[in-house]
């Protein structure tokens, strides 16, 4: 399936910046099942510092604010081709050991309600079939709601509130997936939802690694393995090591963000 | 000269007269008024303060400033000694920085079995971020400071191998610098090697690690966290000796791809930073968010080879005091050869066995924190009261793997100067390594670090050690 992709942040800041930087992480990863035709970061208000790939083979990029700007732009559009793998990834590649994904972080770290929600549902024997039932059971504890408080909960945090938007099932996903002994990953991407070209966001799952198949997807949001439909752009051990844009910024004044997502089949 | 025969002292035997290394300063040193010395080390006191080296000592209530003691009895080391310690230290060095290099990419000592996961994965020093972070000339720890003690005629250890960022050098040559001052007629009469080409090769070691994106001939600066800091003196004193910037966090700004500090002339980038701030807060952006040290963005630019970091993120991975068990086999994996210098026995409380064993045997042995350094936190069983130990017992118990214990060393014992005349006073060494694409260089000397306090074990100047001249003598 041909993907053509729209993405749009804007930041708007009550008085002007005098020194900010962003890192972002918005280039789709390459690989044999999803092949990025064209793709193209614009920035309006800033300059384009450094690049490098990152451990987890991410496109970083390190943008700075032209001095003095009270709004900056970063524009990404292009053409994915993706084939559906059933959410199979597959073997592990890189220098990253396996290990570093069983490893907490503070977004992922396991307490008294993930060891609960893992303690609280039937486990399949083969870990395929496991997987599949934690992220059901997560949807069912954690109902899908955007009427959240605060962008970056932790997985105990999230399960305390119960509900949540893809990030927050990813997250606690991830945490009860590591409880339970396999490695595993945040995902930052894109969606397309079937009946929409406007999509509300970007889109978040989870990889967790099943020994003789390598990484497999779980959509936990959306009760499914990604598709044809999904665009895989970052990875890392939770949101913070693979969010789209993340930033400092000198200086007061509130910051206000708005994204424009287009997906749409070609 | 009175000495408990239990401890080795360097500068008398069991026999009548000194040492032979000592032999000509003993000379001099008898021709001298013990009252005419001791009102010249108080003169090297007045000095040391007029030059303002001072040492912030942490866990005293408010955060002290005070002078590090200077004893002026100089520890002497002969050229054959040096020499062992010397190719000692350098196998060592470039173990660590293949080592570092390994376990930041194939990790091949784990898959050989030589080093268990666990003490990577479960150590917090590792940096995902270095993963496949290959630094210029693949050095990673540039500036050493290997931490000896000696027991015996040939019997030298290591005791930590400081690869992050050791400090002290400013006394090595402030040390010199005040013997020199005082005492010029015995240096015509002993022939002592220099170690005032240190600035000088630190600048020219760290410019040889220039970055990719370096074109011309390499800018360096010292990175400081400030004035607080305990060792801001010789960061300052590093900086004016080499003839380079003193930069703090909030000076520096990402410009064109590069690090750049603000001069009257605008941004100039850095080439090679020499960072005396720790990985937690050296870039906001990508380690610790409320860092106000350190300098948003800098590992970006560092990945991207816009700058090299000496020494490396993430170098703490091989400095910690559980991986230091493992040193033998390290030096043996990387360079083929067994290591030259020896390590002390160390029982791994993650270990149940070891456990077990020094549980049994606390009040025989010093337990240390895997992560800790400074002397803080660690217990000296045989100096320990009943009370400290128990105390300690149930730290140990709660965190074993927290934990490493070594058999409480007899450490050598060089004299110091007292109102009593000479009186013998443990001490330990730590020499300087320099590292570089171009090779390993040792400064012949370092920092004698002594023990004041008579029988005391702890020679760390946040414990109340003093220091000393360090002599190498020349062949």
């Amino acid at each position: 399936m041909q993907l053509k992709i729209s993405h749009t942040t804007s930041y708007h800041y009550d008085a002007p910046v005098p020194y900010a930087l962003q890192q972002l992480r918005l280039r789709p990863k390459s690989r044999p099942d999803q092949i990025v035709r064209s793709w193209e970061v614009k920035i309006d208000g800033g300059q384009r510092q450094v690049s490098f790939e990152d451990e987890h083979a991410n496109t970083v990029e390190l943008i700075s604010f032209d001095p003095g700007v009270s709004e900056i732009t970063v524009h990404c559009a292009g053409e994915v081709h993706v084939t559906d793998t059933a959410g199979v990834i597959g073997k592990h590649t890189g220098f990253v050991p396996l290990w570093l994904f069983e490893r907490s972080t503070s977004l992922t770290a396991i307490g008294p309600q993930v060891r609960s929600l893992v303690a609280g549902f039937d486990k399949p024997a083969e870990p395929l079939d496991q997987l599949h039932a934690l992220s059901a059971h997560v949807l069912e504890m954690v109902p899908y709601s955007t009427d959240q408080t605060s962008s970056e909960l932790s997985a105990e945090q999230v399960l305390s509130a119960r509900h949540g938007v893809c990030q927050d099932h990813a997250h606690v996903f991830i945490a009860a997936a590591r409880w339970l002994g396999f490695p595993a990953r945040y995902v930052s991407g894109y969606l397309m939802m079937n009946d929409r070209v406007d999509q509300d966001a970007s889109h978040a799952w989870a990889e967790a690694y099943v020994a003789g198949l390598g990484w497999v997807g779980f959509d936990i949001s959306n009760a499914m393995s990604p598709d044809a439909r999904y665009v895989r752009v970052a990875t890392g051990l939770d949101y913070l090591g693979a969010a789209p844009i993340s930033g400092m910024r000198y200086g007061k004044g509130a910051e206000n963000m708005l994204v424009k997502l287009q997906v749409e089949q070609q | 000269m009175a000495n408990t025969p239990r401890f080795y002292d360097e500068m008398f035997g069991t026999g009548d007269g000194p040492r032979a290394p000592y032999r000509d300063y003993d000379a001099w040193f008898s021709g001298e008024e013990v009252n005419n010395l001791r009102r010249k080390s108080m003169q090297a006191e007045a000095l040391f303060r007029l030059t303002g080296i001072t040492f912030n000592v942490y866990g005293m209530g408010e955060e002290t400033e005070r002078l590090i003691p200077f004893d002026i009895v100089p520890r002497i080391i002969t050229a054959k000694e040096w020499s062992t310690l010397e190719r000692g230290i350098d196998q060592r060095v470039r173990a660590i920085n293949s080592f570092l290099h390994d376990i930041y990419h194939r990790q091949e000592i784990i898959r050989a079995g030589r080093v268990p996961a666990e003490m990577i994965a479960r150590n917090d020093a590792f940096l995902p971020q270095m993963i496949g972070v290959a630094p210029p000339g693949n050095i990673y720890t540039h500036i050493v400071g290997t931490d000896l003690v000696r027991t015996g005629e040939n019997d030298f250890y290591v005791l930590e191998d400081n690869a992050r960022t050791p400090s002290g050098v400013s006394y090595m040559l402030e040390n010199r610098e005040t013997m020199l001052h005082m005492f010029p007629e015995l240096f015509s009469q002993v022939k002592v090697r220099r170690v005032s080409q240190y600035p000088r090769s630190l600048r020219r070691s760290l410019a040889a690690c220039q970055p990719p994106a370096c074109s011309d001939y390499p800018t360096v600066a010292v990175l400081t966290p400030g004035i607080h800091n305990s060792a801001y003196y010789e960061h300052a004193f590093l900086a004016d000796q080499m003839g380079v910037e003193l930069v703090e966090g909030a000076d520096l700004r990402v410009v064109d791809g590069r690090v750049a500090m603000r001069t009257t002339r605008g941004y100039t980038p850095i080439d090679v930073l020499y960072r005396r701030v720790d990985d937690d807060f050296l870039d906001p952006m990508n380690f610790n968010a409320d860092s106000m040290l350190g300098v948003p963005g800098i590992l970006d630019v560092y990945r991207a080879g816009g700058i090299t970091i000496a020494n490396a993120p993430g170098t703490g991975i091989a400095d910690d005091k559980a991986i230091y068990s493992y040193m033998p086999e390290i030096v043996e994996f990387y360079t083929g050869e067994k290591a030259i210098l020896k390590n002390v026995p160390t029982y791994r409380c993650s270990e149940p066995e070891a456990l077990k064993y020094v549980l049994d045997n606390l009040a025989e042995l010093v337990v240390k924190e895997v992560h800790g350094s400074g002397g803080y936190g660690m217990l000296v069983g045989p100096a320990a009261s009943k009370k400290e130990i128990a105390g300690f017992r149930a730290k140990l118990m709660a965190k074993p793997g927290n934990y490493i214990a070594q058999p409480t060393l007899s450490l050598s014992t060089v004299p110091i100067l007292t109102k009593a005349g000479l009186a013998p006073r443990h001490v330990d060494l730590r020499p300087f390594a320099l590292a570089s694409p171009k090779g390993v260089e040792i400064i012949p000397g370092g920092l004698t670090r002594v023990a004041l306090k008579k029988g005391s074990l702890v020679v760390n100047s946040s414990q109340g050690g003093g220091t000393k001249d360090t002599w190498v003598l020349e062949d």
